[in-house]
């Protein structure tokens, strides 16, 4: 009797799990592995027509992008994004919190929707504007560069400039959203804790260092996470502001990606490298999440 | 049960097809895919079609073109293509890979429609393995946009024709531009202009029925050599096209003299400089590298194709028969700019009386169309990328385009393979 009731529970369980559990196999192992398939065949166009053109090539795809010097351009590029803009990106959207949130400042709300304001903006558009500021004769940034006598920096147009180009447009695009979360973070601090602080004497940096970032840092760490996800999957900016070039020198692994698949319809070789960055995003996941482990015990 | 089911739906499709006749007249609806502007204007032509011919019915759709080459390969994957569209000369190949598009052999054999009444490159562009499978609906080549007023004084009242003189020309206005100006305007992530300058030079970058790269042949590399030194020297500024904030600006303003751009430039050109600048800018043909009768450009345009799983392609052929004919060709420029496919149409004042299109007319006669390979678009800009890679990133020639050789190579690896096993059967 126990063994049926058991196993009735099993079934309702499974009954209860059953619609999620099926949309997950729909929509994503069974594309994934469709996908993985695809990786092991050299589809292209030719194979649209008759699909018995395409032939199984085993790990010569892989072999193709590890082999492809575009392929680690474009890792390097992403590397550099994830790295550099990253950690830009939260310290910025701190920075920001911090200011927002001080008790001098007036008109926070003002300042917040402000802040926020790119987040919301289409890329697209601002794509337009930021094209002009950084226009090497009329644009504001050389402008200003000028002033203080730096020479002109063709932005977009030099390879060693258009990927700090990209990190900056990005970091201001981003930092508002971030800067919400880390708000609300800040607001959980109890003044008690700053009272006590000040009682016994700390600045401002001790402050900082001793009450606001321990406090702050599930907040953080959540953040830093997703910012992280978020960089590897760079796309829109360098697709709408330089098509990835000069020299490929914007080219990421998500566009590199996009531009096999879609564009020349190299569908075996985009699957390939779609594998490639899911094993790179694993590891990275992996090490955060090491890391979070040390962090919290 | 099954069958109970079939036998109804066979039925209500028999109804609603009845429907549709009785609706339609004599019943045929043929649905015709145009992209951007010229979608737009078509709808007013096919309306004396549908005049012409009581019972046939144009359903116009227009796309954008930014969507059009996948919309057209997703209809053709969900068997949804249409009866007649617009096709842009360098998707042919890819089509007819497919084998998506009707054969027009057999209908041109008995129509009014004349190879010999069309540029001779454009028609050839339309051509593959031996089989004509678009009629060129609208003509597109890459001829030279320049200030008059700066090459004349500069000493070149006229375009010089051969690539030495057009250079010696080029170092003049260069000369008096200054440090601050150019005389040509190339952008490094345009690569039509190299392709023109290496048709000119003889080359026709494939080789071994399109099998194998063939840019570090002597052809091409005289071609690339020429093309490098423009920027080598300081006459062509290495600045992509976005990089410049507005191309018209900058033209009037003198930042650069010349550029190497299409037909649907000619408007802008009219529209956007300043009125005190009409009647300083000219068009010339692009210049050979032994006289001008050596210097060719690109075949470029749009045909009108009939999809092999049409079901109504008699009408198809008497839409593209219509939309071909000259007072037809005519309207269609006057709505759109388009320079007309049909030489006939090129006697009408309307073309011969501006100088500005006489020398598309004249460069016209000397197009070549690119190799007819699915891969071309993807090898072209492997091409402006190692090109870039010379011209900006100061890498040597000889090994670039030898790596690009190489690279092409294995692009056209699955081609190769394809060819051979089409052979083995046929030997079988």
């Amino acid at each position: 009797m126990i063994g049926v009731g058991v196993r009735g529970q099993a079934v309702a369980g499974w009954m209860f799990i059953a619609p999620a559990v099926s949309l997950i196999l729909l929509f994503f192992f069974v594309p994934v592995t469709a996908g993985l398939v695809l990786s092991l065949t050299d589809f292209v166009i030719y194979a649209i027509a008759s699909p018995a053109t395409a032939r199984f090539v085993g790990l010569a795809n892989f072999a193709a992008v590890l082999a492809d010097p575009v392929f680690w351009t474009a890792l390097r590029n992403t590397l550099f994004f994830v790295l550099v803009g990253g950690p830009l990106t939260v310290a910025v959207s701190l920075a920001a919190a911090l200011l927002v949130n001080s008790r001098l400042a007036r008109a926070q709300g003002f300042f917040r929707s402000l802040y926020f304001a790119p987040v919301v903006t289409t890329l697209v558009a601002m794509a337009v504007v930021w094209r002009y500021l950084y226009h090497p004769h009329y644009g504001l940034i050389n402008h200003v560069l000028g002033l203080v006598g730096l020479g002109p920096v063709d932005w977009l147009g030099d390879p060693r400039w258009s990927m700090p180009a990209i990190v900056l447009l990005s970091v201001w695009k981003k930092f508002g959203y971030n800067m919400l979360i880390l708000l609300a973070g800040l607001r959980t601090i109890p003044d008690e804790l700053y009272e006590a602080a000040s009682l016994d004497g700390a600045g401002w940096w001790a402050k900082f260092r001793h009450v606001t970032l321990p406090n702050l840092a599930p907040t953080f760490l959540f953040v830093a996470v997703m910012t992280m996800i978020e960089q590897f999957q760079l796309f829109a900016e360098p697709y709408v502001m330089t098509q990835g070039g000069p020299l490929k020198s914007t080219t990421s692994i998500v566009l590199l990606m996009y531009e096999e698949g879609f564009r020349w319809w190299r569908m075996g070789y985009a699957a390939a490298i779609a594998f490639v960055l899911f094993a790179i995003m694993l590891v990275a996941t992996m090490i955060q999440l090491r890391l979070q482990k040390e962090q919290t015990t | 049960m099954r069958s109970v089911v079939g036998v109804a739906l066979a039925a209500a499709t028999v109804i609603g097809l009845e429907g549709c006749r009785a609706a339609a007249g004599d019943g045929v609806t043929l649905r015709f895919w145009a992209m951007g502007r010229e979608g737009e204007v078509v709808q007013e032509l096919v309306r004396d079609f549908e005049r012409e011919n009581p019972g046939v019915r144009v359903r116009v759709q227009q796309i954008p073109w930014s969507a059009a080459h996948e919309k057209l390969l997703t209809a053709y994957v969900g068997e949804a293509t249409p009866d007649i569209a617009q096709m842009g000369n360098t998707w042919m190949a890819e089509f007819a890979a497919l084998r998506a598009l009707e054969p027009l052999g057999p209908l041109l054999a008995r129509s009014a429609v004349d190879d010999t009444s069309y540029f001779a490159g454009i028609w050839e562009s339309n051509v593959i393995d031996g089989q004509p499978l678009g009629v060129p609906w609208y003509v597109d080549t890459r001829i030279i946009f320049y200030r008059s007023d700066l090459f004349a004084r500069a000493g070149y009242p006229r375009m010089p024709g051969r690539w030495d003189e057009w250079r010696t020309a080029l170092m003049a206005v260069k000369r008096r531009a200054g440090p601050a100006g150019y005389a040509l305007f190339l952008p490094p992530n345009e690569y039509e202009p190299l392709l023109a300058l290496g048709v000119s030079a003889g080359s026709r970058f494939l080789a071994e029925d399109g099998t194998r790269g063939a840019f570090s042949e002597p052809a091409f590399r005289r071609a690339f050599d020429f093309y490098a030194s423009l920027y080598r020297d300081g006459l062509a500024p290495p600045m992509r096209n976005n990089e410049i904030a507005n191309l018209y600006q900058e033209f009037a303003r003198g930042y650069f003299a010349a550029y190497i751009t299409g037909p649907w430039n000619l408007g802008e050109f009219a529209s956007r400089l300043p009125d005190s600048l009409q009647h300083a800018w000219a068009t010339a043909p692009m210049p050979g590298p032994d006289g001008p009768a050596t210097g060719a450009s690109l075949a470029g345009g749009a045909s009108l194709v009939v999809f092999r799983g049409s079901r109504h392609k008699e009408e198809a052929w008497r839409l593209v028969e219509f939309l071909s004919r000259p007072d037809q060709q005519l309207r269609f420029y006057r709505l759109t700019g388009d320079l007309p496919a049909r030489r006939e149409a090129w006697s009408d004042s309307a073309l011969t009386g501006d100088p500005r299109i006489r020398a598309f007319g004249d460069q016209l006669t000397r197009t070549v169309s690119m190799p007819k390979v699915p891969e071309w678009e993807l090898i072209a800009n492997r091409l402006r990328d190692y090109a870039e890679r010379v011209v900006r990133g100061g890498e040597p020639a000889d090994t670039t385009l030898a790596e690009l050789d190489r690279d092409v190579s294995r692009l056209l690896e699955k081609r190769r393979w394809l060819l051979a096993r089409a052979h083995a059967g046929a030997a079988r």
